[in-house]
């Protein structure tokens, strides 16, 4: 008799489990960002940011940080942090790269506008973060010099 | 399958701070090897991290990120117990997730 019940909970249990996972599928399909290919495959600054959402106004109020000489191109560290409000998606660019656009990354309403990554840059030229706060978007430019490129063996 | 990810979660007052170093090629498809042969690309092209089952943060990655990508960042709440779970899914349709409990 005991055994039964316990069955009966263990079951019972999972039977939860299952649910609670089926409830929290559509939620994280609706986050999902969508990977935007033309952007990722253009071969000019302008065109990649056509394709995250277009012309970008210059902003002081996002900070951007990365070293003005690079001795090894392929690991650059980058930092973006956006102050401004309703900041959700923050783009990296590198103006040289045969594809400029370097990484999208979607910020949920809980997560601090900020990242931080390395990337590979192929020569000296304008590293650009764009920012898109309340369906605008905003860009700030910074050149980095490189003296090893990233694209070599 | 790839190799495993390093994960560190630290809690800093209201926010947890989440390091990665995942273990990853990055081939662009622009290298060639010594024999002249193009070296297929072959690179990270999603990244999602989940807060127990929240999801903190998504990317969509080109092949201009670095070998063995590092990547930071800050979700507010976060306590000892909890399960920061991040994954990553490439070109050739590999994945990858990792999960650690925070201290």
């Amino acid at each position: 008799m005991s055994l039964n019940r316990r069955s009966f909970l263990v079951s019972g249990a999972s039977a939860l489990a299952l649910l609670g996972v089926a409830a929290a599928w559509p939620v994280r399909a609706l986050a999902k960002l969508v990977r935007p290919e033309a952007a990722f495959t253009a071969t000019n600054v302008n065109d990649a940011i056509a394709g995250i959402g277009g012309a970008a106004e210059t902003s002081a109020e996002i900070v951007f940080q990365t070293p003005e000489i690079a001795e090894n191109g392929a690991v650059v560290p980058v930092s973006v942090t956006s102050n401004l409000p309703g900041t959700d998606q923050i783009s990296i660019l590198v103006e040289a790269n045969p594809n400029p656009l370097v990484a999208v990354f979607s910020i949920p309403e809980g997560t601090l506008p900020t990242v931080q990554t390395r990337v590979k840059v192929a020569q000296t030229c304008n590293l650009t973060a764009v920012v898109r706060a309340n369906g605008k978007n905003y860009s700030v430019s910074r050149e980095t010099k490189v003296t090893l490129g990233g694209c070599g063996g | 399958m790839g190799n495993p990810m390093r994960i560190r979660a630290t809690i800093k007052g209201d926010t947890t701070e989440v390091k990665v170093l995942m273990s990853h090629p990055m081939e662009t498809g622009q290298r060639k090897d010594s024999a002249g042969a193009v070296v297929p690309a072959h690179f990270i092209t999603t990244v999602v991290a989940h807060h127990n089952d929240r999801e903190v943060l998504s990317a969509e990655w080109g092949a201009a990120v670095s070998q063995n990508p590092f990547l930071q960042f800050s979700f507010k709440g976060g306590a000892a117990g909890d399960k920061v779970k991040v994954s990553w899914t490439d070109n050739k349709g590999d994945t990858r997730t990792d999960e650690v409990a925070l201290a």
